[in-house]
């Protein structure tokens, strides 16, 4: 259960990037979560609430995109996606494939954010 | 009012990941090998690196231990009959260590330098899941699993044993009695991990400590500059 820990560095992140943009609310929140990242979504939507109480996050949306986990097969040189997380093997040719090329991600895409007024050049 | 799109692609854990690198560095130049041991609790981490760091001292090793727990000082009292350097970090309800606590309990190690240290063993919290997602700056994660836990625990914990570059199979003296299929373990653990390194050892008979201690003195000089 980390994932409160993980959210918190959500937040701190995305406060610190609004000091660009002063004034500013967030309205959303995409995340970049590799299957192979051992982060639960629901965890993460239910700490994000608690999260970002009192933070000019409150009240935002928090979109998750998980990414699959693909590997690069030494054996034929393919990439592609493993079909589950019990077998990491190759797709094309099913040998084994320690290469993993996705699915560790853990990162913050973007935000959406509203400025109160024009950005005056 | 307008609503636009900041893209940010950057790393949740940067900090951790940043700090992480510092210590990969530091450690690199001190010439000492780094290594994170995890587990569930109960897997005897505790009991084979008390057996790991007595036998490293025997043969004239250099070598100090970093134990997290949430609380108590009881494994690091353990692990300090030894006879090496041994420090406790309680995390206090944290689940799994960070670089920063590494970092913060380094430096306030009194009389323990890298530079005068080959071996660097950092036990994390017993837990299979969040201790994966934090790099402390270490050279080789070591996935512990015990005979008694089931052989199919890697398929459950996949993040973490793909994680890992070595696996220790402990308590093997009691396999037979526990009915441990050793055969369905190494294939488990080497579907989710297929190049890992695995290791059979019993901490209360010291067998296959032999080949883990010839592990790390090969992984040691790689680390020597």
């Amino acid at each position: 259960m980390h994932e409160l820990s993980i959210v918190s560095s959500v937040v701190d992140n995305v406060i610190e990037t609004l000091e660009k943009y002063p004034g500013a609310r967030v309205t959303e929140v995409r995340l970049k979560v590799g299957a192979l990242a051992a982060v639960i979504e629901d965890s993460l939507q239910f700490c994000y609430g608690i999260a970002t109480e009192g933070t000019p996050l409150e009240g935002s949306r928090l979109v998750v995109n998980i990414v699959p986990v693909t590997v690069h097969c030494e054996a034929c040189g393919a990439d592609g996606p493993i079909e589950s997380l019990q077998s990491f093997r190759c797709p094309g040719c099913g040998e084994p494939a320690a290469d993993v090329r996705h699915g560790r991600e853990l990162e913050i895409e973007a935000i959406e954010i509203e400025d109160p007024e024009e950005v005056k050049p | 009012m307008t609503t636009r799109i900041v893209e940010l692609r950057q790393g949740i854990l940067k900090k951790n990941d940043e700090l992480a690198r510092g210590l990969r560095s530091r450690f690199e130049t001190a010439g000492v090998l780094v290594l994170n041991l995890v587990s569930s609790p109960g897997t005897g981490k505790t009991a084979f690196l008390e057996r790991t760091l007595r036998e490293v001292l025997a043969h004239g090793g250099r070598a100090a231990a970093l134990v997290g727990d949430l609380e108590t000082d009881n494994d690091a009292r353990r692990l300090a009959a030894s006879g090496a350097p041994v420090r406790q970090i309680n995390t206090h309800g944290i689940c799994h260590l960070e670089a920063e606590m590494v970092s913060k309990h380094l430096e306030a190690w009194e009389g323990v330098e890298l530079g005068q240290l080959d071996y660097l063993f950092i036990e994390n919290v017993g837990n299979l899941v969040c201790p994966s997602s934090y790099d402390l700056g270490e050279r080789i994660r070591v996935a512990l699993l015990s005979v008694t836990e089931g052989e199919d625990k890697p398929l459950k914990y996949p993040t973490l044993f793909n994680s890992a570059d070595a696996a220790v199979i402990t308590k093997m003296d009691i396999a037979a009695a526990v009915e441990f299929d050793r055969e369905a373990a190494h294939r488990n653990i080497r579907e989710i991990r297929p190049d890992i390194r695995i290791f059979e050892t019993s901490a209360k008979t010291g067998a296959g400590m032999d080949g883990w201690l010839e592990y790390l003195a090969r992984e040691g000089r790689r680390c020597q500059v």
